[in-house]
């Protein structure tokens, strides 16, 4: 190995090949030793500091005390604190009450979001939208009322729609296509059928509809089931609603929820959804 | 028997150069020559740019500070203009305008960045200059470096790393101050009772200012930075760059007798260039990786060339063009500088044109999709917003809102005057209804106009769309 081959002089590992063939033992970079030795201390004073080494009955639980589910509890109690000023309030007071009060009413639209999206929104849609068969949140028009008194009583207690098939008594199929005409229409009084087979009694004597029945409008625009096709009608007067006597009647029940929910998360929830359509 | 001769020749031809290949990773410390001269002074005064960085903070701007960046309250205070989040492309056009800048400048004349401006350039250069102070010339360094550990040693390896510490110190704080209210901050450094984030940022400036520009230096340039690995694209052979004129200077040769000898060129291997040079490289061996472009090694041999009567220049600003003897291109005939510089004006009038339309007050308008519309009973069709009004301006506002685009709409939830709260976003719900008739489209544009009351030049308009069944 001439001069030439080992400028510097390094250290080599003392084989020699083919005669002047040698391996130079160059150290790494003195930089680079300094930050392997800085990497391997602190994995170990990390160890120390945190939960790293498997132990008997899980793991060490490190200087520092730190544990994934404490950091998630305080999180948790961070959020909490946070909303404890308008939380505390609303035990106390009623629905109405929250509502008119614009800060806690904004308040519970933007937290009572998840309320709704576990509770209401796989019948009525996530936006309140309804879904056929499911009633729209958002228009205008209330089957059974919508004052928030009356939503939180519908959320408490549940509902279920109620119309005998046939009107519970004889219709030829020639009346019943007169009477969904005319319904279709959106003038159901001007057929003689709706006083003759007592219609009126439950959606009223001008066809507008019962909030203490929760009978429908049907001189509106909005339908409770179907899209207001002649069919449709056809159908819901054929079949009824809810009509045991009949098995292909048309299905409107609302659980209860004072079963499942408290009365603070039911009364956010009325709150909500009167502001959904702001009606 | 020839054949082995020639073997040994290759192999001797392969292990020639090698030296060249020995690159400094650390274990030898540069001890760098200071000299007087004309790009020293350049170099000064580009660094004393960096005498913003530390009194900067302390500038008013009426009741607060000049520039300010309130990363917790989430707005940016330069001067009289808040930059808020929703600002944030005139920050982005920024960084695109000053990388642009840095590759227009790396293409027309190298690492000026580097040489002159950066901070790990500036402080070393400043670490080192104390260093010469305390411990005198780089003979000397290199002496005490290998003296035993005495008292006066001691003393004076001490006093060196208290300033740099120090430095380092001032470098942290400054820094921190510009986050917050200097004096409020200087009063929490002074009593001990700053915040623990802006404690932890001075530690990680003293430390890393004391190990980059104390210890490190030119490695900091060799094998963290990233912009030194991408000047090589940057560059081109009309770049000009301190480079060594070999043509005139070599072969280069020792002067002998006070005379240069027929037939040398007009090196004569004094090795100024090299003592000077900060990053302790051989600028004769041409273009390299480890050169900052300072130009140190430029006054070194202008020095020399004048005191043996040879025109100076030998280390020069030259373009590979030129010392090749290449006719050099204009500087607006290269395409790659046509090209950054249209990306610079283009950037510049985005972030001027922004300055200039920032407004006050700025409405958003989010519509809802879940349902798009809803029908009502009336036959008429309602669509929902969210009308977010963002305020700027230094006090709460109250807005009148407007809507318009479609004939008898009617609006509710954003009637009368409206807050919008200073320095955020105050969100409003608002539902907008139309006859059926009205809509001729399933989906119709319709304009939301903001504008404060009693100031007129808060004015805001956003165009979203209303949506109604298929006619
Ligand atoms: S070679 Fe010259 S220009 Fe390059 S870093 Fe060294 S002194 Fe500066
Ligand atoms: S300073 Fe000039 S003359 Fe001296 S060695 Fe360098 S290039 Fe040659």
């Amino acid at each position: 190995m001439s001069e030439q081959n080992n400028p510097y002089g390094a250290p080599t590992t003392g084989h020699v090949w083919d005669d002047n063939l040698a391996e130079l033992a160059n150290q790494p970079p003195k930089w680079w030793m300094i930050g392997l030795h800085a990497s391997w201390i602190l994995v170990v004073l990390y160890g120390i500091a945190y939960p790293m080494w498997p132990w008997f009955g899980g793991a060490t639980t490190g200087l520092m005390g730190w544990t994934q589910i404490g950091e998630y509890k305080q999180d948790v109690a961070a959020i909490q604190s946070v909303r404890a000023k308008y939380e505390d309030q609303l035990p106390g007071m009623s629905a109405s009450a929250i509502l008119a009060d614009s800060e806690l009413s904004e308040y519970v639209v933007r937290s009572a979001k998840v309320l709704f999206g576990d509770n209401c929104a796989a019948c009525h849609g996530g936006g309140g939208q309804g879904n056929p068969g499911y009633p729209n949140l958002v228009d205008d028009d209330w089957l059974y009322g919508g004052d928030i008194d009356t939503i939180v009583m519908t959320v408490t207690n549940g509902r279920t729609g109620m119309m005998p098939a046939k009107a519970g008594v004889a219709m030829t199929d020639a009346e019943i296509d007169q009477l969904a005409n005319a319904i279709a229409q959106g003038q159901p009084t001007s057929s003689p059928l709706f006083m003759e087979k007592a219609c009126f009694a439950c959606h009223g004597m001008d066809g507008k509809g019962m909030h203490a029945l929760g009978a429908p409008n049907l001189t509106d625009s909005i339908w409770r089931f179907g899209d207001g096709s002649v069919e449709a009608i056809k159908y819901t007067i054929t079949h009824g609603v809810n009509d045991p006597s009949d098995p292909q009647s048309r299905n409107a029940v609302m659980p209860k929820f004072g079963e499942r929910l408290n009365e603070t998360d039911i009364k956010k929830l009325a709150v909500y959804v009167s502001k959904l359509g702001a009606n | 028997m020839n054949d082995q001769v020639d073997k040994q020749a290759h192999a001797d031809d392969l292990y020639a150069e090698s030296h060249y290949w020995h690159v400094n990773t650390g274990n030898e410390t540069i001890h760098a020559k200071r000299m007087p001269g004309r790009f020293r002074n350049v170099k000064w005064a580009a660094a004393a740019v960096w005498l913003v960085f530390f009194v900067g903070p302390y500038l008013r701007w009426g009741e607060r500070q000049a520039v300010l960046f309130d990363i917790p309250g989430r707005q940016f205070h330069i001067f009289g203009i808040t930059i808020l989040p929703q600002d944030v492309w005139m920050l982005s056009l920024t960084l695109l305008f000053f990388a642009i800048l840095l590759a227009v400048v790396t293409s027309i004349a190298g690492r000026v960045f580097c040489g002159y401006f950066c901070f790990q350039t500036v402080w070393t250069d400043i670490f080192t200059w104390i260093e010469d102070k305390l411990e005198g010339g780089p003979q000397k360094r290199r002496k005490l470096d290998e003296a035993p550990w005495d008292f006066t040693k001691i003393r004076i390896k001490v006093v060196k790393h208290v300033i740099w510490i120090a430095i380092g110190m001032l470098t942290g704080i400054s820094f921190t101050l510009w986050f917050g209210d200097a004096f409020e901050m200087w009063k929490g450094f002074l009593t001990l009772s700053a915040s623990s984030v802006a404690w932890g940022s001075v530690a990680v400036f003293t430390f890393f200012t004391y190990l980059f520009a104390g210890h490190m230096r030119e490695q900091v340039c060799f094998w963290l930075c990233p912009y030194a690995r991408i000047q090589g694209v940057m560059y081109d052979k009309e770049t000009i760059l301190p480079a060594y004129d070999y043509n005139r200077g070599e072969p280069r040769g020792k002067l002998k007798k006070g005379q240069i000898e027929e037939g040398k060129g007009d090196c004569i291997e004094c090795g100024q260039c090299v003592a000077v040079c900060p990053t302790g490289i051989d600028i004769r061996h041409g273009q390299q990786e480890g050169c900052i472009t300072c130009a140190l090694c430029l006054d070194a041999c202008d020095a020399v060339m004048e005191k043996i009567g040879r025109p100076t220049g030998l280390i020069r600003y030259a373009s590979m063009d030129e010392l090749e003897g290449k006719p050099a291109l204009k500087m607006f005939q290269r395409p790659r500088v046509l090209v950054y510089l249209t990306i610079l004006t283009l950037a510049m009038s985005g972030i001027l044109y922004g300055l200039f339309n920032l407004s006050g007050i700025e409405v958003k308008v989010l519509h809802e999709r879940q349902p798009l519309y809803v029908l009502q009973s009336d036959g008429s069709i309602q669509n929902k917003y969210s009308v977010k009004i963002l305020n700027k301006t230094a006090q709460d506002q109250q807005v009148r809102l407007s809507v318009a685009g479609l004939p008898e709409l009617t609006v509710s939830g954003g009637e009368g005057s409206l807050a919008a709260h200073k320095g955020r976003i105050t969100s409003y719900t608002v539902f907008v209804r139309v006859p059926r008739a009205s809509l001729k489209t399933e989906s119709t544009p319709i304009t939301f106009h903001v504008e404060a009351e009693g100031e007129e030049e808060l004015v805001s308009t956003y165009t979203s769309m209303f949506i109604g069944p298929r006619p």
